[in-house]
């Protein structure tokens, strides 16, 4: 008895609103200024040779001067090079929309479409399925279906060498490592720069901070967590603080400046990146991902007609990964940077991906 | 004359509707300022895509958003209707996701019974946890404000702990999200695709989840509750004044435990429709803030089942423009600012219209007394 009521309560709830729906597309559509473009490209798709380049940020988006900026970095490059048509989303606060983004890209008729962080894994893997005929890649996550390319970066092989730079920089044989959030993605970073440190000196200190646990995003953009984490770091006597967590790394510059000490960026070179003089000053050097060639790289392989289902690994060896050296911080230590660079290279070393 | 009630609803109505309107205009101002046309960024919201499939799939997607958002917003509102402000629906509702999506794992039995036991659970969770809140306030006088956002913090962090250690599942090499075990075929709730195919239009992709019917009987339920029993009365009187209520009988410790429990407890059914419908497990791409939401959209929707189920819906069609606004080039963080506007001049609106439908009832009952006594006043002489 309530169920039929209740059955039809829902149907009535449902077709108000789709009938809403019908009725305010009927008013839209058509003369919008996104379906026009959409026309407009395709009519004259020949001149671009049909590359149309779609790219979904991870939480944070465009402007963070660090991972989402260089995977921009290298849609920008297809652009001019390829004479490609491109265009990026932003996700909504929450991530709650990652998925609709690939959607609105796929139904837009963007191919192939970028999925920027490892958050995009499995909502790459659902528009793949949905979208066969179409190739995506996905930053930081590994390929799981046949047309998606999975984009991975040696993250503990950069972060190595800034541990050997900072082990051979630092007076008090102190270091920190601030995180953003403890993942297992992180934790490579904190894997990388132990090593290296370790590697120089075997008995030094390495303080670490997590700013927020796996599953809470917002320690990647948390300047004021950022800020207290490496203040306590360098009351405790470091000297050198290496982080990796996105936008609350700024926050880590902050502390190292008022500190009088030295930090070290992360993702892009940071020196270029960050405006204020007196941050400037104090990223000796940056553990640069070079998301920009992963990108860039993707969409040429994909005009040479590459297929996904595989990963692509941007490790020293293709200098995917690397350090910056802006500001002449370490050129006094290069030669040991470019020796331990070498050995992991040929194989020598081997650095560990976990903690 | 009008009837007094029909008068206040429409009065109602009119403050909800000159408050949108001006949320849009003050929003066109920021659009203004970003470099870019309100008009197009009207028509952005308005586009619902080029075929029938993609325009289901638009249907589907604010239909999915505004699901979780109106429970979200039931939550609040039954803790609302007595002044007691739970803010902990957000960790609520993510305990009682994670331990319903790992208990629901453990086990295969045929689907309803599979899907209601997972919702128990979920609902069982969130309510426990809002007990701590409420036995706080009525043993110890522990303001439920604080309580509940440092419950919070412990909710999530908990969770995440959870979902990183015990409750873990298998993970695909190369995966750096985890997630809970996958939940068996069973527990899936089945999806209302076939309403679109009744209407002729395709079926959307990522299809509308089927919780959307949970959702609608639990607003009925609540409204029966809020506005047709006992236990709704004696929630709302002692929202409005509670010594009156306690010298009319009303025990307030066994309200602030009862509300605060169902407030739980309803909160605990947020996280099931993407549970449920789409993720089939808990993650840590879990999404966040609903609880949060949900206080926004109890205060869009005046704390009425029927409001909040309007405020929801909105809020789904503001969000699902943010892909097409930036297809227009528009920065999508215009909805956040609409959203926000809407909410304050909503809550301004509202506080004027009860003013003004106060001040006519004040004359209204002048005007009675005047005649009742003039009345009197003949017969006397």
């Amino acid at each position: 008895m309530l169920r039929s009521r209740f059955g039809k309560m829902a149907m009535a709830t449902t077709a108000g609103a789709m009938l809403m729906a019908a009725a305010a597309c009927g008013g839209g559509s058509g003369d919008s200024g996104a379906s026009t473009e959409t026309q407009g490209a395709s009519s004259e798709a020949p001149k671009a040779a049909g590359l149309k380049i779609g790219l979904a940020f991870d939480v944070g988006g465009r402007g963070d001067k660090s991972f989402n900026d260089s995977a921009y970095a290298g849609l920008e490059r297809a652009q001019k090079e390829l004479g490609a048509e491109i265009k990026d989303l932003s996700p909504a606060a929450d991530g709650s929309n990652r998925g609709d983004l690939l959607r609105q890209l796929a139904n837009a008729g963007y191919n192939p479409i970028i999925g920027v962080g490892f958050a995009y894994g499995e909502d790459i893997k659902a528009a793949a399925t949905e979208y066969p005929d179409i190739q995506f890649a996905v930053v930081d996550s590994a390929s799981n279906a046949p047309n998606v390319t999975g984009l991975l970066f040696a993250e503990e092989q950069g972060s190595y060498l800034a541990g050997v730079a900072a082990a051979d920089k630092s007076k008090s044989s102190h270091l920190g490592f601030v995180g953003g959030v403890e993942n297992d993605l992180i934790k490579k970073f904190q894997a990388g720069f132990e090593a290296g440190a370790k590697s120089v000196k075997s008995d030094i200190k390495i303080d670490v901070k997590y700013l927020t646990p796996d599953g809470d995003f917002s320690g990647f953009k948390a300047p004021d967590k950022g800020k207290i984490a490496a203040e306590k770091m360098y009351q405790d006597g470091a000297d050198i603080v290496y982080h990796a967590s996105g936008d609350s790394g700024l926050g880590v510059f902050q502390a190292a400046a008022a500190a009088g000490k030295q930090a070290i960026g992360v993702d892009s070179d940071q020196y270029e990146t960050v405006k204020e003089a007196d941050l400037k000053k104090v990223i000796m050097t940056s553990m640069i991902k070079r998301v920009d060639v992963g990108v860039f790289e993707f969409i040429k392989a994909f005009q040479g007609g590459a297929k996904g289902g595989s990963n692509t690994v941007y490790d020293l060896k293709v200098d995917g990964v690397g350090l910056s050296t802006s500001g002449g911080f370490i050129d006094d230590v290069a030669a040991k940077v470019d020796e331990a660079k070498k050995k992991i290279v040929d194989g020598s070393v081997t650095v560990p991906a976990k903690p | 004359m009008m009837p007094a009630r029909l008068q206040r609803t429409l009065l109602t109505l009119a403050g909800a509707a000159v408050a949108v309107l001006l949320a849009v205009a003050i929003s066109s101002v920021a659009i203004l300022a970003a470099e870019a046309s309100p008009i197009t960024a009207l028509e952005a919201m308005f586009d619902f895509g080029d075929t029938q499939a993609q325009v289901a799939t638009a249907v589907a997607f604010i239909l999915n958003r505004a699901v979780p958002l109106f429970i979200a917003g039931l939550a609040v509102a039954i803790g609302f209707r007595m002044n007691l402000f739970n803010i902990g629906i957000e960790g609520q509702y993510r305990i009682a996701a994670i331990v319903a999506a790992f208990v629901g794992s453990q086990f295969v039995l045929p689907g309803p019974i599979q899907i209601t036991l997972i919702v128990v659970v979920a609902m069982l969770v969130g309510g426990l946890y809002a007990l701590i809140p409420a036995v706080l306030k009525v043993t110890r006088g522990v303001n439920e404000v604080i309580s509940t956002i440092m419950l919070n913090y412990i909710a999530i962090n908990l969770a995440a702990f959870l979902v990183r250690g015990p409750f873990t599942g298998e993970r695909e090499a190369g995966q750096l999200t985890t997630s809970t075990p996958q939940l068996p075929e069973s527990a899936w709730f089945p999806n209302l695709n076939f309403l679109f195919e009744m209407f002729g239009l395709p079926a959307p992709r990522g299809g509308l989840w089927g919780f959307l019917t949970v959702a609608i009987l639990v607003g009925v339920i609540i409204w029966v509750v809020l506005e047709r029993t006992r236990f709704g009365f004696e929630l709302k009187a002692s929202g409005l004044n509670a010594s009156a209520a306690l010298a009319s009988g009303v025990n307030p410790k066994r309200m602030v435990i009862s509300a605060m429990v169902l407030s739980g407890a309803i909160a605990g059914l947020i996280g099931m429709p993407e549970i449920l419908g789409r993720t089939h497990a808990y993650g840590s791409n879990f999404t966040a803030g609903l609880g949060f939401l949900g206080i926004a959209v109890a205060l869009l929707g005046r704390n009425k089942p029927v409001g909040i189920a309007v405020a929801a819906l909105l809020f789904g069609f503001l969000d699902r423009a943010a892909a097409p606004l930036q297809f227009a080039d528009i920065p999508p963080s215009v909805i956040a600012i609409i959203q926000g506007t809407i909410v304050l001049l909503v809550v301004i609106a509202n506080e004027i219209t009860s003013r003004m439908s106060m001040r006519q009832e004040e004359r209204r009952a002048a005007r009675q007394l005047d005649t009742t006594s003039q009345a009197q006043a003949e017969v006397a002489a």
